[in-house]
């Protein structure tokens, strides 16, 4: 893989993202951010590429805003993230809000309620399918399978407030993973 | 009144941009549970609706909160909602960029890596069970949702707009158009 010679234009950074964010539907994105950037146009290497994903996975906030924040800022330092960042959503913004009213003017159809309520059940299935990706990968091991218990029970059954939550189990998690990784050493 | 509602967005998004593991599904459960019943924003029908939207468009999922914005306050709503979700999530990501190359192969390189992701499935898993609750959710959705994910393991690199649209068709015939 040739790097391309030179800084990569913002420009360019900018509408490699902005064209990622408008017409990618529905998840596939790191896909998508992988053949643009790396498969063809040489800006970084597939090890360089996968650790920023993984990154951006174990990060808080959406996976593809994060992994575009890393991108930009490996290519072209702040100015880069903000470009990757920026022209990620802002197609995403207008078309959301577009959506929506044509939503609220079509609201009174009583077919439409039904179309939407079922295109909100499939939605839920690209959910699910990521939800049980995730745990199977937990349940390889006792206590990582019993942190991610504890975090369905606490904030999707009893409806705890999420943050307290995730305050409270992360240390603990991350401390064992810290411990295991000390005593294997 | 209107700069109340815009702050309260902010003091309610920022928090969830900082605990979002997992990305925007991890935080459907709680940004549900704060829009619905804590701030009353938008009923429970309205939300799953906002939902639907936020997942057909393109984009991140997670941009439900630009249309809870706007739903607010307008575009001034969706600006600074979309804002609050987006910018702390990406200052944190940045700076943890930077030093990442610098320590990779180190000990709490591993340990946050492996000890974050449990909670980020559990988190997601919440959220698939709190978007059906809220949608009242009868057989029919359980059945779609359940099809639309096996098509989907089958297929992993179908559109998913596709599955999303027969949802729809397949809503609008069982309830008679």
């Amino acid at each position: 893989m040739t790097q391309t010679p030179g800084p990569v234009p913002l420009l360019s950074l900018f509408f490699v993202f902005f064209r990622v964010g408008l017409f990618s539907f529905g998840g596939g994105l790191a896909g998508w951010v992988h053949r643009e950037v790396v498969a063809q146009r040489g800006w970084m290497s597939d090890d360089d590429f996968f650790s920023g994903l993984a990154l951006s996975q174990i990060l808080p906030g959406a996976n593809v805003t994060n992994l575009s924040v890393y991108i930009g800022q490996r290519l072209r330092g702040p100015a880069g993230a903000a470009c990757a960042l920026v022209g990620l959503v802002i197609g995403p913004f207008f078309a959301v809000i577009a959506l929506a009213t044509a939503y609220a003017q079509l609201a009174t159809m009583p077919w439409i309620q039904n179309a939407l309520t079922g295109a909100a059940a499939a939605a839920i299935g690209l959910l699910l399918v990521v939800a049980v990706k995730g745990a199977r990968n937990a349940s390889r091991r006792l206590v990582p399978f019993l942190i991610l218990v504890a975090t369905f029970v606490a904030v999707g059954l009893l409806q705890w407030p999420l943050v307290p939550v995730v305050l409270a189990l992360a240390p603990l998690s991350v401390a064992f993973a810290w411990w295991k990784a000390s005593s294997n050493a | 009144m209107r700069e109340s509602v815009l702050w309260s967005l902010i003091v309610v998004f920022v928090p969830f941009s900082l605990v979002s593991i997992g990305g925007g599904p991890s935080i459907f459960a709680g940004i549900q549970h704060q829009s619905v019943e804590v701030y009353h924003w938008v009923t429970a029908r309205e939300f799953v609706d906002l939902f639907a939207i936020a997942r057909a468009a393109p984009g991140p999922g997670s941009m439900l909160v630009t249309l809870l914005g706007w739903k607010v306050a307008g575009w001034t709503g969706a600006i600074v909602a979309t804002l609050a979700l987006f910018v702390p999530s990406s200052l944190l990501c940045y700076a943890v960029t930077k030093m990442w190359n610098h320590y990779r192969g180190r000990h709490w390189h591993t340990a946050l890596e492996e000890g974050l992701a449990p909670i980020g499935a559990g988190l997601i898993l919440a959220g698939v069970f709190a978007v059906f609750r809220i949608a009242g959710a009868g057989i029919m959705s359980w059945a779609v949702a359940g099809i639309s994910a096996a098509i989907l393991a089958w297929r992993p690199k179908l559109n998913p707009l596709i599955l999303l649209a027969g949802g729809a068709v397949a809503f609008a015939f069982w309830h008679g158009m």
